[in-house]
């Protein structure tokens, strides 16, 4: 396993009140670039490291938004400005961008999944030539949990049909109340001929892939992100076996055409 | 947009039925139709949002599901006893096909083929996909876990 390179925290945003966002900076010699997809495992010294995917590249700066749910991803959400994380990576497939080209897309986020399909949001407005209509639809569980709400507008702004619907409304929330499918009606697309991109957690992967289909979309062109516990990040160790994938390796991001048989078998 | 309500049906079975139709618009924040009354219409959304509540005394009217363009708002007109589970209000400028319950539940009767394609289609499209959703809501997939919520010092909800 590769040392961990030492990146400083150069700025740390609150998303949410467990979610904060890191921009993190090369201490020394800056890692190979990432692709939108791809993942970091991030060090918090002392503590351990975790997988975390890109959820912004700049140069050889990284972001990442970080929920803080155990013991590593508290120490790092709560990382200090000036602070030193290690990171070691590229690991991964990232998002495979090209398999859209010409097509719409549907960007499909639920929770904190917001984040590593953020770049692929970033790069789509940065190229709207290159595809067909962008839709970009999120799930969080109550308002205050949506990720990026200061962007969010903005991506409506430059052309993107941005849905966005809450598990559970607070007396402020006058949008959409249901879960993240609920939206496919509304989307703007051609189900012959669109790319998904869908992240968040498992069930509500699986409910929304199986959603697309019924819809006339192709299993493989509904590209998933799949978690599953991972340590070394280059397909030795075996911690994140789905079947005969090694998800540090061969994913995380997958065709749901590869996903489906694998997640219907509980454990393989 | 991509499929609706209206999706589900062949072409004639469409035709049909938006025989029964006539366009109507509401204004943001039409009360549509309340709990416990008498379903004697429904609705196809053409354009806007209509939020379907529970009441509570305590906390007013809550919000359970919001339905867009496309989809159908209310099926309680199909099934005795024929009375609002929810209430409905507009969210925004809504533009729907509106349908009288009685001349529809007539052509159900006369014709059986007709009355299954509408049958179908409501416990598929309507009651199926939302009962999923509302399955999936009910995991709370996106909650705090115990350890999160603590060490980020965030309140409880
Ligand atoms: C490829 C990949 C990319 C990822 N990208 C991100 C990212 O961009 N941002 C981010 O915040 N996280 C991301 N994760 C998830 C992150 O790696 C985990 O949250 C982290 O490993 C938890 O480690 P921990 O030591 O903090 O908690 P642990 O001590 O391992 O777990 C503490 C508690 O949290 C629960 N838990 C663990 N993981 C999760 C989870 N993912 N969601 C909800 N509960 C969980 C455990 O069941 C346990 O109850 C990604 C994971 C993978 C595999």
């Amino acid at each position: 396993m590769t040392t961990p390179a030492p990146y400083r925290v150069v700025t740390r945003t609150v998303e949410a009140p467990d979610v904060a966002t890191l921009v993190l900076e090369p201490a020394g010699d800056p890692l190979p670039p990432f692709s939108p997809g791809q993942f970091a495992m991030l060090y918090a010294f002392g503590v351990g490291d975790i997988p975390v995917s890109v959820c912004a590249v700049d140069g050889h700066r990284l972001t990442h938004t970080i929920r803080a749910v155990g013991a590593v991803s508290s120490a790092l959400h709560g990382s200090r400005t000036g602070g030193t994380v290690g990171v070691r990576g590229p690991f991964g497939t990232g998002w495979g961008l090209d398999h859209a080209a010409g097509r719409d897309l549907l960007v499909i986020a639920g929770g904190i999944g917001l984040a590593p399909l953020r770049p692929v949001v970033l790069a789509a407005l940065a190229a709207p030539e290159r595809h067909g209509r962008l839709n970009v639809l999120v799930g969080a569980r109550v308002p205050g949990d949506l990720l990026y709400a200061s962007e969010t507008d903005a991506w409506r702004e430059r052309g993107a049909r941005v849905l966005v619907t809450v598990d559970r409304p607070d007396a402020r929330w006058n949008g959409d109340v249901g879960v993240v499918t609920t939206l496919l009606g509304r989307a703007a697309f051609t189900p012959s001929d669109t790319t998904a991109f869908v992240c968040g957690p498992e069930v509500m992967i699986r409910a929304t892939a199986r959603d697309l289909v019924d819809r006339g979309l192709d299993a493989d062109r509904v590209r998933v992100s799949l978690e599953r516990t991972m340590h070394c990040g280059v397909g030795h160790c075996g911690h994140c076996q789905l079947g005969p994938l090694l998800l540090c390796r061969d994913g995380p991001v997958v065709t749901w055409a590869e996903a489906r048989s694998l997640l219907r078998v509980r454990e393989l | 947009m991509s499929d609706g309500f209206l999706g589900a049906f062949s072409d004639a079975h469409r035709e049909r039925l938006l025989s029964f139709a006539r366009t109507v618009s509401f204004p943001a924040g039409t009360r549509v139709f309340d709990e416990d009354d008498p379903a004697q219409r429904f609705w196809v959304l053409r354009h806007g949002h209509v939020d379907l509540d529970c009441h509570d005394p305590a906390r007013g009217a809550l919000v359970v599901e919001t339905l867009g363009e496309g989809e159908l708002l209310g099926w309680s007109w199909l099934f005795e006893p024929y009375r609002w589970h929810l209430g409905a209000t507009a969210q925004d400028a809504v533009t729907a096909y509106e349908f009288d319950a009685d001349p529809v539940r007539a052509a159900i009767e006369q014709d059986a083929r007709f009355g299954l394609a509408l049958t179908r289609s409501v416990a598929s499209v309507a009651i199926g996909r939302r009962l999923r959703a509302c399955r999936i809501r009910l995991l709370d997939l996106y909650r705090p876990t115990d350890t999160g919520r603590a060490s980020a010092g965030g309140e409880p909800r």
